[in-house]
């Protein structure tokens, strides 16, 4: 160990084993990750072949053509257009949810720490056992909520069952599971701005609205827009809540993205379009993610900066 | 800001106990409904009123679930097993690779090491099902189908990178010279590592830890498509319960509470690195 030193020059073993360290060290890592990286190249294989579990000696490679027949296939843009719905009303309930919390819950009182701990809890449960406890609290016979709808004259209301009314069920769950983890951030990022602008526009007597929009919501954009990407690029590829809740259903209502190339797979066994339904829905995320990952560590870097 | 007016300070309490509400009923209730039988829960109205019992408890630790067409057989504690069993490997593991690799891209800037990085981190928001649904054509191939080993693979997908950035970030806090000091005082390099760098790190590796346990033990749909019923985590193992024909509800509402409660606590205990971590360590606590 340390009495090395004694009987090899420090220097140069130093030197050799500089160069390959971080490689040894790394290399486990990747290639555990490498190992992953191969079925993704599967996958593009498998999008461009006509492939169906139950026809084997029918396949063959069908170059663009499960593409291109995604151009004139409803289902497919059902599926574009549920997912993206999904997205959209579950990640701008939790930003305005998320940020009205934030806001609340501003001050470092022990009340406030206490409620933002309790809030955490939501985001402590697994999505798919959080759709299981909604699930329960809708049931037509004994569910909680179903009860209270029909308290206020919504007789019937079937929540997750109702294809008009699966999708609020859906986006609620998301809602419930992941505005803390926006509302988190967001504290983070309210507690960590300078205090001196607000100290001057208390001086002056600014009216707080004024405030908020002019010198809060400016300063906070940075974690705003963090939050916001990484909960589209989440959202997006929502599996687990709406698999749990309806498998897609009621119908086709809620087969976004995942859930669609899920059953795609395993129930009409059709490898070759569920292959090229991922591949678009990777495309997607990995645009995001990439403005994502950029932003993030822009905004890492200036948090490090300051800190 | 600190002449809140009477209306305010109204409107703002109703609106945090309209959020508490909101965000910790549904725990409740499901707690509330793993204390009852069905007798109680299928009343209409429903009521908070009830003589709690622990029954549905003890029937999912038995096995032995009770319902009108006869006695059923739920392996529910082997599925729990199955989730301590994965989610613990699967992090040793995860810290085991990840923490030097950390140490690499964090110390010893190398070729490439900003690529590799950024690719690593990537993983974490590619779809999974991309990956998943050829290596279940793989993994029958190579014998891993439904094996642990296969499935803590797996998991790695979402450990690793988690590990990997987060310890990193810790990593490069640790001032340079500590470890040069320590250096010319004549330690070898993995002395350095051992007795300066982990140490100092040290309370970023358990909060990585920590999250990717979290997360390892939510993860649902690398077991759904993955593991058949004997390798099944709770997430997965609730669902194929509630289909289960005759149950009680209030053995699934059980379920899923003793599903939540390791991760519940484990949050409660290691809330302070929870917004750091949660953030890929973009925003301290």
């Amino acid at each position: 160990m340390s009495d090395t030193s004694f009987n090899a020059p420090p220097r140069r073993r130093f030197k050799v084993s500089r160069k390959f360290l971080p490689y040894v060290l790394s290399l486990p890592a990747l290639l555990t990750c490498i190992g992953i990286l191969i079925p993704f190249f599967t996958a593009v294989w498998y999008s461009l072949q006509r492939y169906r579990l139950s026809q084997p000696w029918n396949r063959g490679f069908n170059w663009g053509e499960n593409y291109l027949n995604f151009m004139t296939d409803d289902a497919f843009w059902n599926t574009l257009q549920v997912s993206l719905t999904y997205a959209f009303f579950a990640v701008t309930a939790q930003l305005l949810l998320g940020l009205g919390i934030a806001l609340l819950l501003q001050k470092r009182t022990m009340f406030n720490n206490f409620v933002s701990i309790m809030l955490l809890m939501p985001l402590m449960t697994a999505p798919a056992l959080a759709a299981l406890m909604w699930k329960l609290m809708t049931n037509p016979g004994f569910g909680i909520l179903s009860y209270l709808a029909s308290l206020i004259g919504l007789e019937d209301f079937r929540w997750a069952s109702d294809p008009q009314t699966a999708m609020l069920t859906v986006v609620i769950v998301d809602v419930w599971v992941y505005t803390p983890f926006i509302m988190i951030l967001l504290l983070a990022g309210l507690r960590s701005l300078p205090k001196q602008p607000f100290e001057a526009a208390a001086l002056d007597g600014v009216p707080r609205l004024f405030v908020f929009w002019r010198i809060t919501l400016p300063m906070l954009t940075p974690f705003l827009l963090t939050a916001t990407l990484f909960r589209v690029i989440e959202s997006i590829q929502q599996f687990d809540i709406i698999y749990a809740m309806t498998q897609g259903g009621p119908g086709n209502t809620l087969t976004v993205f995942q859930v669609e190339a899920y059953l795609n797979f395993f129930q009409s066994t059709n490898v070759g379009r569920s292959a090229a339904l991922l591949m678009i829905l990777w495309a997607i995320t990995y645009v995001l993610s990439n403005i994502f990952i950029k932003n993030w560590l822009r905004l890492r870097e200036k948090q490090r900066g300051e800190a | 800001m600190e002449s809140t007016s009477l209306i305010e300070r109204i409107l703002r309490g109703i609106a945090i106990t309209v959020v508490i509400l909101f965000f910790m009923f549904p725990i409740f209730w499901i707690f509330l409904m793993s204390l009852q039988t069905n007798e109680t829960i299928l009343r209409v109205p429903p009521s908070m009123v009830f003589e709690p019992s622990l029954q549905n408890y003890r029937a999912l630790i038995t096995g032995q679930l009770e319902t009108q067409t006869g006695t059923l057989e739920i392996r529910f504690m082997g599925n729990l097993f199955n989730s301590f069993f994965l989610s613990t490997t699967s992090v040793a593991i995860g810290l085991l690779l990840g923490v030097p690799a950390a140490y690499a891209f964090a110390r010893l800037k190398f070729r490439g090491s900003e690529d590799i990085a950024f690719t690593l981190l990537s993983f974490r928001f590619a779809p999974p099902l991309l990956v998943l649904l050829p290596l279940t054509i793989y993994f029958q191939q190579i014998g891993l189908a439904n094996t642990y080993g296969g499935l803590i693979w797996v998991y790695q997908l979402i450990v690793l990178p988690l590990i990997l950035w987060i310890v990193r970030g810790y990593f490069e806090d640790i001032p340079a010279d500590v470890e040069y000091a320590y250096r010319i005082a004549g330690h070898d390099f993995w002395a350095t590592f051992r007795k300066i760098a982990l140490p100092l790190a040290g309370p970023g590796i358990a909060a990585a830890g920590l999250l990717a346990f979290i997360f390892a033990w939510n993860n649902f749909i690398f077991a759904l498509v993955l593991a058949s019923a004997d390798k099944q985590p709770v997430t997965v193992g609730a669902l194929a319960f509630i289909t289960a024909s005759g149950i009680q509800y209030g053995q699934i509402a059980a379920g899923i509470i003793l599903s939540i409660a390791p991760t519940f606590a484990l949050a409660l205990y290691a809330q302070r690195y929870l917004v750091e971590g949660l953030s890929l360590g973009a925003v301290k606590g």
